[in-house]
């Protein structure tokens, strides 16, 4: 475990406890962001700079504004006074134990013993290429369906107009 | 004579491994990288801000003449005579910004508030490190990614003016975050894809590579540019127009319409946190300039491949065209009104939008006909290819002349 590995993996597990411990949305929600950004700097760790950059792209970029109209577009972002309903260890004990059982499934099988293959030169362009021959299928699949879903939000917009 | 200049055009560089050649003899091993980060960070950090003080007088003295007033011509260097033109203003403006008070509004959420000015200079400053400046002068080369180290970094910039908008607490703050960050999210777009066709073109993200790929000396003289295509000239405006709605500036300075919403999102800071903002704001629409003069305007390329022209340094070539650049928006600043909300939106999707789309295609069908098809038509066709739909697309935007209609002041 190299140093800046562990203070980027620090940082992430930090504001994903932030993101789901703090009172106020927008704080849970700024929280989270930062959690996208260590998972960005883990890619990059692993020299995955193409995916990396994506991820900071379409996550600290557009979804972080998306989760933030939502939060300020459906409820009063104002933390309530009460205190909080639920205990927290249950729901610790049970992650625990979840990531426990994984961890140690993991580190028993096979996988891990086996020699890990070279890791082939992936450039941009190779990328591209695949996604524009092999995988054009699945790419046009996906554009489809956020089409299909963007018209959707479009028309649910507009009925909400209609009805006033 | 040559030798000269080629030396003077190195001189960053040289004088960066000469000072790690002395560095590695004295400091520990682990230490030489973090000498050699600082020391491509440094220039970086002295010029840009230096360059943005500068403007901030050059802009008040531009706007003054179009405005026909004089403009600030009082401020020279401290306790002498000597008045330098008004150019010493931003120290005493710098001053002044330094020893004001902060005022933090009591119900602002204190941690937020403090952090939004940070967390929008830090990507800023960021994005400068892709930005070849000269001949072997980038100080991060990100051979696969480079422009969308730029384009990833510049977009988390959105989520920092929301948070100094939510976090100030007041409605002007909260409403000029609003519109800045649906222009921000529009314009991204016709931004992006307009960048696109040059990474069609060049074949490669890295920034140097698309600067190389501009190299070709053709007719003997002239650089090949990408400006000097059908593709590449109109990918180069619709690429400003955006750049301008990205980086706030006039006609599309919505968030922060002085005379609608105070200051838009930092209407509640003050002192140096302004001063931050003001800063990175700057920062921001220079380094998009940047990014416009290393796709289109050959970065650090002469345009004529002609001795003189070639003896000036490759990195005058870029600040020169930065500052170029400059003096271009403080023009555009100076002239143009402001849109509505309204047609800012309808611009950027209605016409921004299908012109960058129809121009990636006008990109691909000047990469297929090179070499076959002769140079008039290629240009015949590809010209037709854009004029067309802007006629077509912009006759919707033109004021139609008619008995005005007023829906509330009747």
């Amino acid at each position: 475990m190299t140093l800046p590995f562990a203070i980027i993996a620090g940082l992430t597990v930090g504001s994903a406890i932030a993101a789901m411990s703090l009172r106020n949305m927008v704080h849970c929600a700024l929280s989270l962001v930062l959690t996208f950004a260590g998972l960005a700097g883990l890619y990059l760790q692993l020299n995955a700079e193409f995916v990396g950059f994506t991820q900071i792209l379409v996550y600290v970029g557009a979804v972080s504004i998306l989760i933030v109209f939502a939060i300020l577009l459906t409820r009063s972002t104002e933390p309530k006074d009460e205190p909080s309903t639920v205990t927290p260890w249950a729901g610790i004990s049970v992650a625990v134990g979840a990531f426990l059982t994984m961890a140690l499934a993991v580190l028993a099988s096979p996988v891990g013993k086996r020699l890990a293959a070279p890791a082939p030169e992936v450039s941009v362009k190779t990328l591209g290429q695949k996604l524009m021959t092999d995988y054009v299928l699945p790419l046009e699949v996906m554009a489809l369906l956020l089409t299909a879903a963007m018209l959707g939000a479009v028309i649910i917009a507009m009925r909400e107009k209609e009805g006033k | 004579m040559a030798e000269f200049f080629k030396a003077l055009d190195q001189f960053p560089v040289t004088l960066k491994h000469w000072l790690m050649g002395h560095a590695s003899g004295v400091l520990p091993e682990w230490a030489l990288p973090l000498v050699s980060a600082a020391l491509s960070i440094t220039p970086i950090l002295a010029v840009f801000p230096l360059m943005f003080a500068l403007t901030t007088v050059i802009e008040r003295k531009g706007l003054g003449r179009i405005q026909n007033r004089i403009g600030p011509n009082r401020v020279g260097i401290p306790l002498t005579d000597i008045r330098l033109w008004g150019f010493g203003q931003f120290i005493a403006d710098g001053i002044k910004s330094l020893i004001k008070e902060d005022v933090v509004p009591r119900a602002a959420d204190k941690v937020v508030h403090f952090l939004a000015p940070i967390a929008l200079l830090i990507p800023v400053l960021l994005t400068y490190s892709v930005l070849p400046f000269g001949r072997n002068m980038v100080p991060l080369d990100l051979p696969q990614t480079g422009l969308l180290f730029f384009f990833a970094v510049g977009a988390s910039t959105e989520l920092s003016v929301f948070m100094a908008g939510w976090s100030s607490r007041n409605k002007y703050s909260l409403l000029g975050a609003m519109r800045a960050i649906a222009q921000m999210v529009s314009y991204e777009i016709p931004l992006i894809l307009s960048s696109l066709t040059v990474v069609m073109m060049a074949g490669t993200l890295s920034l140097t590579g698309i600067v190389e790929s501009q190299a070709d000396v053709r007719f003997g003289f002239l650089h090949s540019w990408h400006l000097f295509t059908p593709w590449g000239f109109v990918g180069f405006l619709l690429f400003l127009t955006a750049a301008a709605a990205e980086a706030n500036r006039t006609p599309f300075d919505l968030p922060e319409a002085e005379s609608e919403i105070i200051a838009g999102y930092f209407t509640e800071y003050s002192g140096f946190k302004f001063a931050i903002f003001f800063l990175a704001e700057y920062l921001g629409l220079f380094a998009m300039c940047g990014l416009g003069i290393t796709l289109f305007l050959g970065g650090w390329l002469s345009p004529v491949n002609i001795a003189p022209f070639t003896w000036i340094p490759s990195w005058c070539w870029f600040l020169g065209k930065l500052s170029a650049l400059i003096v271009l928006f403080i023009w555009l600043r100076g002239t143009l009104p402001r849109l509505r909300t309204d047609q800012l939106m309808g611009f950027a999707w209605k016409f921004l939008l299908p012109m960058t789309l129809i121009n990636l295609v006008v990109a691909a069908l000047w990469h297929m006909s090179g070499g076959a098809v002769h140079v008039v038509i290629r240009w015949g066709v590809g010209f037709a290819m854009l004029a067309i739909p802007y006629w077509l697309l912009g006759r919707g935007f033109e004021a139609s002349v008619g008995k005005r209609i007023y829906r509330y002041a009747n």
